[in-house]
């Protein structure tokens, strides 16, 4: 038997190309927040930063099955998503570092990154406050006869909001096409979530008539073909999809987190789970993959997380007499 | 052309909005029916599926329209009553007002969302109150108060058309008070100019919504006495037109503000301060403002809810005492 003959086309349904794809995502968004957490340490990024390290599978899995013409709105903690998205590396390094080639010129920071022409509408640190928008944005979907879907990711924390409830009821009711992406990591900040929710999360979504799936979020294949479903329920004209996502995630809620609601042992167990690793070994056993070729990705990914390092220590500052532009917009612009 | 009291100019401007941009729709509770006040009377049924009833849920009302505008949609929301506005401030002042600034003007907002407002008609503590100065404090969202039919059609067609978000503000006790022939009669086509409505030597009145009406009456039985005073029509609180409030105040040298919100932190407080900062030197008195006592709420029983709100009578009682100064 041949080498070729051993070697599958798919894995799992993923085919080798997306394969390599969403293995360099997850490994460079794990890389991207480790390297967040070191300039955070050396004052070049300053205020809030919640890193996503161990949720990557959720932001690859999901971001990549949508078109270019479909939309993103997220919570704070977007680095991810953005990078999932192909926001540029080094114009988000300069967003954190707050310097004017920065995707907000500064004026945003981590909490706040964007990218309209991406159709990445942002991350939003008002917990649950841009649930209305994803509807609002399926609302004009179905309005202007569109077919674009709009990806709404939110986290565990958000299902206490009021805004959850009406969203969710209001998406259902006219049947807008939004997948609501859950990221549960176990923990509102310091707060295991089954100590905020009489219920399961799910079960809430599927009250409201919602499809609903529960998926491994630390399963980047499993995330995959969940949101591929929710896209063609959504797309179809179907009304909202609902995946609720068990992930977790490796830091602390901020940089600021002394994490005395966990133990260690609690991160060393999830980590055995960890999305890259088991991604990593799956395409090995394809032989789609060997310890060269990982060590290429992760190469490449040094590299280009270095660029955006310098990239952003290179940006200026910006000047504080723009603090007074763009607070209206000037004119109609049809 | 025919005379149209305030509810016809909103919804005949309302009605012209949705048949010019199809891009344009209402949302609000009840809207579908024509709402409380017949503002969006016969209009489901004039443009189907635009015309869009929600559940109570103010907030989303608001975050659905931020939403929408996104995508380029031009959304007018209808919140029934300015005090349910508050589940939704949130929406406006968290999001839509920061929408242009933390794009660095790479998007706008252009949203609409009309609320009926103020006292005078017996509702009580949660359908009397007014919201102005929670809103004109936030940078980055327009606040308009017009009294006169055709300053209503004209500035809300100017907030439609406007890329920011709008906080469109109905007196509910001016919905029917007046009529206007609004073709030829004078109306600001602006948002953030004020006007100039009565001109009189002795001293200046600022005020807007109801509290504009009652200071043009209180200026009639002035005259009478030999007092002539000139009221400004405010219109817009954010942007404010500070040209006009310190020009209207230097002619007179006295100035009384109105308003029917309670005193402490109201918008006349900014007012003052202005005129106090940039034309002190033409001052022959001490500002005067005249507003609602500080009580949490506007009340229910009819003498009391008199009590509560300014009215020709106090400004009238007011403005004796500034001429005498």
């Amino acid at each position: 038997m041949s080498t070729e003959t051993q070697t599958p086309t798919t894995l799992r349904g993923l085919t080798r190309e997306q394969a390599d794809h969403f293995l360099h995502q997850m490994v460079l968004i794990r890389r991207f927040e480790e390297k967040s957490g070191e300039m955070y340490t050396k004052g070049k990024i300053r205020g809030f930063l919640h890193l996503y390290t161990g949720q990557e599978a959720c932001a690859v899995g999901a971001v990549n099955v949508l078109e270019e013409r479909d939309k993103v709105i997220t919570h704070y903690r977007d680095h991810g998503h953005a990078l999932a998205r192909g926001l540029d590396p080094n114009r988000i390094m300069a967003e954190l570092y707050g310097r004017v080639d920065g995707v907000s010129g500064g004026r945003g920071g981590s909490m706040h990154l964007y990218d309209v022409e991406k159709g990445f509408l942002g991350g939003y640190a008002i917990v649950t406050a841009h649930l209305p928008l994803a509807v609002g944005l399926g609302l004009a979907s179905n309005l202007q006869n569109e077919d674009f879907v709009t990806l709404c990711i939110f986290g565990d924390g958000s299902v206490g909001e009021g805004e959850f409830h009406e969203a969710l009821n209001l998406a259902a009711l006219w049947d807008t096409p939004v997948i609501f992406f859950c990221e549960n990591n176990l923990y509102g900040m310091g707060v295991p979530f089954q100590q905020s929710l009489s219920t399961e999360i799910s079960t809430l979504a599927e009250a409201y008539g919602i499809t609903t799936e529960n998926v491994d979020g630390m399963d980047v294949v499993d995330v995959y073909h969940a949101a591929k479903r929710a896209v063609e329920h959504c797309r179809a004209g179907s009304g909202p999809y609902f995946i609720e996502a068990l992930t977790y995630r490796y830091r602390g809620h901020s940089m600021a987190d002394p994490e005395l609601y966990r133990l260690k042992e609690e991160v060393d167990e999830h980590r055995k789970r960890d999305a890259i690793q088991r991604l990593r070994s799956e395409m090995v056993e394809a032989g789609w993959l060997d310890d060269a070729g990982y060590q290429a990705v992760v190469d490449r990914v040094e590299r280009e997380v270095d660029e955006a390092v310098a990239f952003a220590d290179a940006s200026p500052e910006p000047a504080l007499e723009s603090l007074f532009d763009n607070i209206l917009a000037e004119d109609a612009r049809g | 052309m025919a005379e149209v009291n305030v509810l016809e100019a909103i919804r005949e401007t309302l009605d012209e909005a949705l048949s010019e941009d199809d891009r344009v729709f209402i949302i609000g509770e009840d809207v579908e029916a024509g709402g409380v006040f017949r503002a969006t009377d016969g209009l489901a049924k004039r443009h189907p599926g635009r015309v869009k009833d929600s559940p109570l849920a103010e907030s989303s009302i608001i975050g659905i329209s931020i939403g929408a505008a996104h995508y380029g949609m031009r959304p007018i929301a209808e919140i029934q009553f300015a005090d349910f506005i508050h589940a939704g401030f949130d929406q406006l002042c968290s999001e839509a007002s920061r929408w242009s600034y933390r794009t660095k003007g790479e998007q706008y907002l252009p949203m609409v969302v009309r609320t009926p407002w103020g006292g005078g008609v017996h509702g009580g503590q949660h359908h009397s109150q007014s919201i102005e100065a929670y809103y004109t404090h936030m940078p980055g969202i327009k606040v308009v108060a017009p009294s006169f039919p055709a300053d209503y059609r004209s500035l809300l067609k100017a907030s439609i058309a406007d890329p920011n978000p709008v906080l469109f503000l109905e007196h509910k006790r001016t919905y029917r008070l007046v009529k206007q022939d609004v073709a030829n009669a004078p109306a600001e086509t602006s948002i953030g100019r004020a006007r100039i409505t009565r001109r009189g030597a002795d001293l200046t009145m600022f005020a807007y919504g109801l509290m504009l009406h009652e200071c043009l009456a209180a200026s009639e039985e002035l005259a009478g006495e030999g007092i002539e005073c000139t009221v400004v029509d405010l219109l817009s609180l954010q942007p404010l037109d500070v040209e006009t409030v310190l020009e209207a105040a230097r002619m007179t040298g006295k100035v009384l503000v109105v308003h029917e919100d309670t005193l402490t932190g109201g918008f006349g407080g900014e007012i003052a301060a202005l005129i106090a900062e940039h034309a002190f030197e033409y001052l022959d008195a001490p500002i005067r403002r005249l507003a609602a006592p500080d009580i949490p709420a506007m009340p229910y029983h009819h003498a009391m809810e008199a009590f509560f709100m300014p009215d020709k009578q106090k400004i009238a009682a007011a403005a004796r005492d500034l001429a005498a100064y």
